[in-house]
């Protein structure tokens, strides 16, 4: 559970701060009489509103965030309960590149300051969760962002309005029964309900909220845990070695996040029961599902397993209450427990949200999460935001967007949609000539960040320009939202399109999967579509997706079914920069897609094809005549040249001595050159 | 001897027929003593006869060679025996001693040839060895170009030669060859080699096997002229053979005004492809040549044939000027539109190769060049990547050096990225730059490698690799926009060591500047040397030129001058102020140029124009600069220097304005790197 960064949590009121002592809020006046206004507002201090609030202060925008506690992270003031983050804090690399060790570090949240890096703040591999909070806290300090502290928004309604950027205002209503006028809301409360199953006897469970963390108020007993999450095994591990036995129950079978490649299945960290189970130790795991079970205390106070079908028998007393060892003597929950504790993880809190703003959902996720779009926009109403743990229904199970180190990339995402939603600023991009387009591909699935960490949710994007001369790439785009690219970034999509993804091997995660089989990694270029650990997927489009053919993809594809698509074998190192190994085959992937010459060449080779050619390859048209041809050295040269290289040049140049050897000006035949066979794009040029 | 119009599959049919009659009738060698032997001998019939030892054992490797080679040759009508020397039927034939056993061909009873065993190692070596002697008239064995050459000469508007290089005599090669022979000899001169020396004379290349040429000297009737000559391009083996001499027998070209589905030659019965050249009457002649051409190159690989459009009765596509027929039953006709006789042979030519790629699929499912690097620059940097690079000469600088070092010293940055092979490229050129420069230079060679400082790559505006940029004083920086290569740069670092433009300060500097003493060392990398003269109050005109000279700086000398004794230089070169004074140190020549009201850009193109020669040796690093000028070049090619005389003459031509529409220029075909290559396929 420590994983899941929760902010704000909404508790009682605490101290008061006036607005008075915040005169950046009042920088400008509210348009009307009526309560002050801003554009943005965030609602919560944790590591998602802070990460927005970074990229709304560094566009200069109107906003505020506003935190019930006097400081930002108060959810890891108190969470998790054990104080071991699980979120890898890997300050070694062997790499310089900033962005890559990004990769790495789960913790750190986006800015230009490198002295805000998780690094600088612990040592620890698993950090301790105190250090969370003095990182936040320089976070929000250093950056100057603002947010009033103290202020619990207790009541959010919407105040329809023709004049408002989305029709309607969001009203926030505060403790002291102030009202603060929003355009846009952004919302990054968190989790931080905790769940409760409401089973006959759930009054005698202890909630891992509130139970003991100290180990000697176990010694020899015998507990009873409910659920099988992190937060479950956290309990689990930290009193495993005074208890008797401890057992273990959940609906369904643990999730090993090994296995499913989903950081917040059962990391290894925790797992220490699970090898106490197997190894005969007494400790044990069962799987049965909570709402037919009833906990009835009997008359030493100790706890007994029941089920609910023989407590609805009749009004009996607690001691004549059937149990299932009186039918089936080797049940195995026979024995009774001094303690059980619920871990049943967290829910979102609706509770200030009005019923206008339709955030509940009907669906899989009603309890636990907020029922957003693919872009983090409430269904129910525009202009609401979900950021942070709260939206992880985007990709629960698959992806990190529940946790910082994916959320804070979701949060750059949603930033810059609402930039260009409101201020007319397209999302940002590069523009290149297409010999620069392997290179920038290369560049950015071997030092992205956002890719590798929220790989299937976030893409890049490349749009190529008309004739494929030249291509704008656009990073980490919700990959979900690709029909809608030209409305949300603002950038045309008018002659085909790159997207680039990271992905694991179709069958290679899941629960019950076998991660270690032989012969699980692929090495050979041919075979790259069969890769399992994760690796770039070029999906090439010659036309932008329609919004159907999104949503009615193949089932466990991040994206619809592409005009062609190219798998970057898998590397051990995550290194895909081998020339042959992964440059290469990409290179022909996309001059096969564009029907064009991605090679690089001399500048002797261009001098050659510009005197024999009408047409030259993209980097001699694009470098050497503009007079930056690549002269390379003797000594390369000379290489080249006992390799009588380049091979295809050669030919080309026999070719056309060939063809003017042939029939002096005589017309081949009637008939336009219409058409190319396709093997001959390198040839013909 | 099996006539030689039989087509190739009726030769298939009788030889399996002639196996299954066999087969039942003569399985073995037939076991005969000597007397025995030699009458049965029929006159003009050949026999082979290996005369051995009554008690030597009765099998050995040869033996069960011999028994293979048995029916073989029995087609060829040449009977086999083994001759069993028994004590009282001495024969001069049998050997005194059991290993000393040989092998006797005999046509009749005569005595042709006779062979140790070992040399008839296999059922192959019999064969050929047998043929080989039976043959020997019709199939020349040689040794030396010469021979060919005479052989060739004397055929000449007679007869076609068949001529074959096997890596030795009696390998499968050479047998198939000699059974082609059997077949072929009385049509064509058979010419037989095993030296490689003799091939390689004749221009083949990639000698490992075995060569089948067919050199049509038939119709050649010009003495002095050389037969064409065709490779057979499949493996030698005997139905190969046949086939690719099939379809030499075919008519080159034939004319058809039939619907191409209808139309059949031998190429069909072969399993060739039908290439037809679509043709009408208006452009008849020129058709006719291109399909020859075409033919000549699709000798052995597809049949061509001119379909005559106009007196066609089937319908074509309008457009369609290529008809492709597969040889396969019920293959569609392909009416295609191609605009290259290069791609008719390509289209064929990969049609083959499909077949064949499909053939070995099992063995090996990938294409075959997958795997081979086909970028020239990525293969080179590739092949050099354990060379070490004296790195050290120039300064890496990181994302906590770089700012410290650009703002301490004037600097230049090499922006590169260590998996690019451009990038890698240019570096060594970079190093070898930093090797020149070495300890002469004020400025600061350094390097980042974006591969590891990818935030500040971004943070300088560097986005794509290589770039390179000059920090100088603070300022802004330059961008590099020359030629990625060591002369280059080192010529932009250079020129970049005086500002731009230089303030000249008086009339005796400015003469000195103009005549090239000034920057003496700077002359060999500007040609020109560029002189603003303003007088003092020309104030906008000065910084027009000022920011000219800025945005020029790195590619020409710029000077400016505006003393009050301005006029003594602007009397002198008879030049109305403000003007601009270029001296063009090779010529010894200062011309003067008024350009009044003129701006930045347009000061910009009055340099850039003078910098250009009016008939320029075209070299890989200029070529650029006058493709730019948008006009055909009109390129003389020079097997060295240019003779004076052709410049001159151009230099009128260009005088008397002739030559207006044209870059006239000249191509040094000894000097510019690829200069063979370009001239042959310019020429």
């Amino acid at each position: 559970m420590s994983l899941l960064a929760a902010a704000g949590l909404w508790g009682p009121p605490g101290l008061l701060l006036t607005f008075a002592l915040h005169p950046a809020l009042c920088l400008r006046p509210a348009p009307t009489s009526g309560p002050p206004h801003r554009d943005y507002c965030v609602l919560g201090a944790g590591p998602a509103g802070l990460q927005m609030a970074y990229f709304l202060q560094r566009a200069g925008r109107d906003y505020a965030v506003f935190e019930r506690a006097p400081r930002p992270g108060s959810f890891f003031t108190r969470y998790p309960r054990h104080r071991k983050l699980i979120s890898i804090n890997k300050r070694h690399t062997g790499k310089a590149n900033a962005e890559f060790n990004l990769r790495h570090d789960w913790n750190s949240l986006l800015s230009h300051d490198p002295r805000l890096l998780f690094r600088h703040y612990s040592s620890a591999y698993f950090p301790d969760a105190g250090d969370m909070v003095r990182y936040l806290d320089d976070f929000a300090d250093r950056l100057g962002l603002h947010v009033l502290y103290n202020t619990t928004i207790a009541h959010v309604t919407l105040n329809k309005d023709r004049q408002a950027w989305n029709g309607h205002y969001f009203i926030l209503t505060d403790q002291m029964g102030h009202a603060h006028r929003c355009s846009v809301l952004l919302v990054a409360t968190g989790l931080s309900v905790p769940n409760q199953v409401d089973f006959p006897g759930s009054e005698y469970t202890e909630g891992y909220e509130s139970v003991s963390v100290d180990p000697k108020d176990f010694e020899g007993q015998n507990v009873l845990i409910l659920g099988r999450g992190n937060s479950a095994f956290e309990t689990a591990e930290n009193i495993l070695g005074v208890t008797n036995f401890i057992h273990m129950l959940s609906r369904s079978r643990v999730r090993l996040s090994w296995a499913t490649h989903y950081v917040g299945d059962l990391r290894a960290i925790n797992n220490g029961l699970l090898d106490t189970y197997q190894l005969k130790s007494l400790d044990g795991l069962l799987e049965s599902d909570l709402t037919d079970l009833a906990i009835v205390k009997d008359r030493e106070g100790k706890f007994r397993v029941t089920l609910k079908f023989f407590l609805e028998e009749g009004n009996q007393s607690a001691d004549a209450i059937t149990l299932p060892q009186d039918d089936n003597d080797n049940f195995a929950m026979r024995v009774a427990y001094d303690r059980v504790i619920r871990c049943l993880g967290w829910n979102f809190d609706f509770s200030i949200f009005d019923k206008s703003l339709r955030l509940s959902s009907g669906g899989e996720f009603s309890k636990k999460y907020p029922l957003v779009k693919a872009s983090y926009e409430s269904k129910g109403s525009r202009g609401l935001f979900v950021l942070g743990t709260a939206s992880h229904s985007v990709d629960y199970r698959k992806s990190a967007g529940g946790f910082i180190h994916g959320f804070r990339y979701t949060a750059r995402a949603i930033h810059r949609l609402l930039e260009h939603r409101h201020h007319g600023v397209a999302w940002p991009s590069t523009e290149h000539p297409v010999s620069q387009l392997t290179s920038s591909i290369i560049r950015r699935i071997n030092e992205a960040s956002g890719l590798y960490q929220m790989f299937g949710v976030l893409a890049d994007v490349v749009l190529l320009k008309e004739n494929a001369t030249a291509f704008e790439y656009l990073e980490e785009l919700p990959v979900q939202m690709l029909a809608q690219l030209e409305t949300i970034t603002g950038r045309r999509a008018r002659h085909g399109l790159f997207v680039i993804n990271m992905e694991y091997g179709r069958n290679f995660s899941g629960p019950d999967k076998d991660v270690f089989f032989h012969d699980r990694s692929v090495g050979h270029t041919e075979d790259a579509w069969q890769s399992n650990f994760l690796h770039p997927v070029i999906y090439y489009y010659r036309h932008l997706p329609t919004e159907q053919e999104v949503r009615f993809r193949p089932a466990d594809w991040a994206l619809p079914r592409p005009t062609a698509i190219h798998h970057i074998v898998e590397d051990f190192l995550t290194d895909w920069t081998a020339p042959v190994g992964h440059i290469l085959p990409l290179r022909r992937f996309l001059e096969n897609c564009l029907d064009t010459d991605l090679r690089s060449f001399y500048a002797e080779s261009c001098f050659l094809f510009a005197l024999t050619h009408q047409k030259l390859p993209p980097f001699c048209q694009q470098g050497y005549l503009r007079t930056q041809g690549l002269v390379g050295t003797e000594s390369l040269r000379r290489h080249g040249a006992e390799r009588r290289f380049p091979q295809d040049y050669a030919t080309v140049g026999r070719r056309r001595e060939d063809r003017a050897q042939g029939p002096e000006g005589g017309p081949l035949a009637p008939g336009p050159p219409l058409l190319q066979p396709h093997d001959s794009n390198k040839e013909e040029l | 001897m099996m006539s030689s119009s039989f087509n190739i599959y009726r030769v298939g049919i009788s030889f399996v027929m002639m196996c299954i009659f066999y087969k039942s009738a003569v399985d073995s060698l037939s076991e005969l003593s000597p007397q025995k032997y030699f009458s049965t001998l029929q006159p003009g019939k050949a026999s082979l006869a290996y005369f051995c030892q009554a008690d030597s054992p009765r099998t050995s490797i040869f033996l069960e060679e011999l028994n293979e080679a048995v029916k073989p040759l029995q087609d060829f009508g040449i009977s086999v025996a083994k001759v069993n020397c028994v004590k009282e039927e001495t024969s001069r034939y049998c050997g005194k001693e059991k290993d000393l056993m040989k092998v006797y061909l005999f046509r009749g009873n005569i005595l042709l040839r006779e062979f140790p065993t070992d040399t008839l190692f296999d059922v192959n070596a019999i064969i050929a060895h047998v043929l080989f002697a039976l043959l020997f008239n019709e199939v020349k064995y040689i040794t030396t170009l010469e021979d060919l050459q005479n052989i060739e000469n004397s055929l000449k508007g007679k007869a076609n030669i068949a001529f074959s290089y096997v890596r030795a005599i009696g390998t499968p090669e050479h047998r198939a060859v000699m059974e082609a022979a059997f077949v072929y000899g009385t049509t064509y001169q058979f010419v037989l080699t095993t030296e490689i020396a003799l091939l390689e004379s004749i221009g083949t290349e990639a000698i490992e096997n075995a060569h089948f040429y067919f050199f049509h000297c038939k119709q050649v009737l010009d003495l002095t002229q050389q037969c064409r000559r065709t490779l057979m391009e499949q493996p030698l083996a005997t139905l190969n053979i046949h086939r690719f001499i099939k379809t030499m027998e075919a008519p080159l070209l034939t004319e058809v005004a039939e619907d191409p589905q209808q139309v059949s030659t031998v190429h069909l019965q072969l399993g060739l492809p039908l290439v037809f050249i679509v043709s009408q009457q208006a452009t008849h002649e020129a058709d006719r040549r291109t399909a020859e051409w075409v033919a000549w190159r699709l000798l052995g690989k597809a049949g061509v044939l001119l379909l005559l459009r106009d007196s066609l009765e089937v319908d074509i596509p309008q457009h369609a000027n290529v008809v492709f027929r597969r040889a396969e039953e019920g293959a569609p006709v392909e009416f295609l539109v191609l605009h290259d006789t290069e791609l008719i042979i390509s289209r064929v030519e990969g049609n083959t190769h499909i077949e064949e790629m499909q053939e070995d699929e099992d063995e090996d499912l990938q294409s075959p060049d997958m795997d081979i690097q086909d970028d020239e620059v990525a293969e080179t940097v590739y092949r050099h990547r354990k060379t070490q690079l004296p790195l050290e000469l120039t300064v890496e600088l990181t994302e906590e050096t770089f700012n410290a070092t650009v703002v301490a010293s004037d600097s230049i940055v090499l922006f590169y990225a260590g998996w690019q092979a451009v990038s890698m490229a240019f570096l060594q050129s970079y190093i070898d730059l930093a090797i020149k420069l070495k300890g002469t230079s004020t400025m600061l060679l350094t390097r980042v490698n974006c591969a590891d400082w990818s935030d500040l790559c971004t943070k300088q505006n560097v986005t794509e690799f290589p770039v390179v940029k000059m920090y100088k004083e603070g300022k802004h920086p330059v961008s590099y926009a020359g030629m990625l290569g060591t002369e280059d740069l080192l010529k932009f670092i250079l020129l970049n060591r005086i500002s731009c433009p230089v303030n000249i300060t008086s009339v005796q500097e400015a003469e000195e500047y103009l005549s090239g003493e000034l920057y003496k060392d700077l002359i060999p990398y500007s040609s020109v040397s560029v002189l603003g003269l303003f007088s003092p109050n020309m104030t906008t005109a000065k910084e027009d030129f000022t920011k000219a000279g800025n945005y020029l700086r790195g590619c020409v000398i710029t000077g400016i001058y505006s003393e009050e004794d301005v006029l003594i230089l602007s009397n002198k070169y008879g030049a109305t102020l403000p003007a601009l004074l270029l001296a063009r140190h090779k010529e010894g020549k200062v011309e003067s140029i008024p350009f009044a009201n003129s701006r930045v850009q347009d000061i910009v193109q009055i340099v850039t124009n003078a910098l250009l020669e009016t008939f320029p040796e075209i070299t890989v690093e200029n070529l650029p600069i006058y493709l730019r000028l948008q006009k055909p070049l009109l390129i003389l090619f020079s097997d060295g220097s240019i003779n004076p005389q052709y410049t001159k003459t151009i230099l009128t031509l260009v005088k008397e304005k002739h030559l207006d529409s044209l870059t006239p220029c000249w191509l040094n075909l000894n000097f510019t790197c690829s200069g063979m290559e370009t001239s042959s396929s310019c020429l």
